[in-house]
């Protein structure tokens, strides 16, 4: 019998950065439309505080649930970037090479790749102040508090960036996954490629307006919330 | 009848000779007439002809077959031969293909990085019993559609367009490519070659093989055949993870490879 001594190890990480990657997108795809419903009023999204409490599963408000909620993202999210480090370039020599590749090659996906690097790097600590917070003062959670957060707390800069990396990172990742899985691939996989694109770019597009809008709601918000509080504070 | 003059074209070629003592890369410029049909073999001919005998480059079919020309165009790998001018600016840059060793100007020896791909990764009929392998032996009739999937895969020139245009082989050296990848997916269809998937996954699943593509997709846009590199490269992907997360691959029964062959 030939020697074989190859480890599964290598499948297991692939999978596990696909199925982590899959469900931190499909997070974030949820949490912007989410949070989104500040568009519709502070009411609005008081109610969707008050259900992701368990308000209306136990008749009272358990913060804890968010907590709990921000330890299996953090864990999904610390594992995901664990194995998406391995391929990204670790050494000078080796980014120096890709630069060099991707500046010639001028070839869209071999970009959009750098792109997810950029992001993910970025999202180390941008994502990172945004969960701890999160799960350190769920409480906190509201449309007024919130928006004091967004203003007052000086958190819009870094929720603007945010946006815009998660956004990119999760739509360029769901477009990579399916094609690196061959999913949706049909009966020609070339016009399927395509078609994955462009849902991908409208996606972005789409997701960094709804973004855009919920922040610049709670900046609203919070501006006001401040403003009257001057005013109250000088009568 | 007012006639267009023809088009003047720039033509850049990043020059180096290895073998030269003291050579060192640079660019020679040439200022070509562009003639209708023009492709990028003709230009080559007609600076070697006209500006410069010394220009090393590679062509064989000029008929996109072979695979010879490959080279950088404007950045980009393709087939010179099969490229027109007509599709490419003024000016044009011209540049060996990376990853393989350079023989000089444009010419690489791509030869020797297929051989030792295909020998990795044995790309060969696989099959236990001797008496198969009789080359007198009749062979037995293939399902048309069977074997026009694998005649399709088969169809990979090795010209290394793929190999030049991919992002991960330009980091991770010892990546098989996607023409590597393309030739166990041809292999694995085919009903005459008896190896099991575990037996793939020695060869491929690591992160050298089909793990270690991080989809970029550039094999598959590059392709001057057109194959369907991504494809079968999820194909392959799938099947790996389901070696590797179902079977117990170091208890396989696997074709004894290493005598036989």
């Amino acid at each position: 019998m030939s020697k074989l001594h190859h480890s599964r190890i290598p499948a297991y990480l692939d999978v596990t950065q696909s199925v982590t990657g899959l469900l931190l997108a499909l997070f974030i795809v949820a949490h912007i439309i989410f949070e989104a419903s500040i568009l519709l009023g502070p009411g609005a999204m008081e109610k969707m505080t008050l259900f992701f409490e368990g308000y209306y599963l136990f008749g009272e408000r358990h913060p804890i649930i968010i907590t709990i909620l921000g330890i299996i993202i953090s864990a999904l999210f610390l594992v995901h970037a664990a194995l998406a480090i391995r391929k990204i370039p670790s050494t000078w020599h080796q980014y120096r090479t890709f630069r060099k590749h991707m500046k010639r090659f001028r070839h869209d996906d071999t970009t959009l790749w750098m792109v997810q690097v950029v992001t993910g790097f970025a999202m180390f600590y941008l994502g990172s102040v945004h969960i701890y917070m999160m799960m350190a003062n769920p409480s906190k959670i509201g449309p007024y508090l919130s928006a004091q957060r967004v203003v007052e707390g000086w958190m819009w800069p870094l929720y603007l960036a945010l946006l815009f990396c998660v956004v990119l990172h999760a739509f360029i990742g769901l477009y990579r996954l399916a094609l690196k899985w061959g999913w949706f691939e049909g009966s020609n996989y070339r016009q399927s490629r395509r078609i994955m694109k462009r849902i991908m770019r409208a996606a972005i597009l789409i997701y960094i307006v709804i973004g855009l809008a919920s922040l610049g709601t709670y900046v609203s918000i919070g501006l006001d919330a401040g403003q009257k509080r001057i005013e109250k504070a000088q009568q | 009848m007012n006639e267009q003059s023809p088009r003047k074209l720039t033509i850049n070629i990043l020059r180096y000779d290895p073998h030269v003592k003291g050579d060192k890369p640079h660019v020679d410029t040439f200022e070509i007439e562009e003639a209708p049909g023009m492709t990028l073999f003709i230009v080559l001919n007609d600076i070697r002809e006209h500006h410069d005998a010394s220009l090393k480059f590679d062509f064989v079919c000029r008929a996109g077959i072979c695979g010879s020309c490959g080279m950088l165009i404007n950045g980009r790998p393709g087939l010179a031969c099969s490229t027109l001018t007509s599709k490419l600016p003024d000016v044009i840059n011209l540049a060996p293909l990376p990853v393989f060793e350079l023989i000089g100007d444009l010419s690489v020896y791509n030869g020797k990085w297929m051989r030792g791909m295909n020998e990795r990764l044995e790309t060969w009929i696989h099959q236990k019993e001797k008496e198969m392998r009789d080359i007198n032996r009749i062979e037995e009739p293939m399902d048309p559609d069977l074997s026009e999937e694998i005649y399709e895969l088969d169809r990979c020139i090795e010209c290394g367009c793929c190999v030049a245009g991919c992002g991960t082989l330009q980091m991770n050296e010892n990546f098989v490519g996607a023409v590597g990848l393309n030739k166990i997916a041809r292999y694995r269809l085919d009903p005459r070659d008896e190896r099991e998937d575990a037996d793939y996954y020695e060869l491929i699943g690591d992160e050298d093989g089909v793990f270690g593509c991080m989809t970029l997709l550039g094999c598959e846009d590059v392709c001057p055949k057109k194959l369907p590199l991504q494809s079968k490269i999820a194909y392959l992907r799938r099947q790996m993870v389901k070696i590797g997360l179902t079977k117990d691959i170091h208890k396989c029964d696997c074709l004894e490879h290493d005598e036989e062959y």
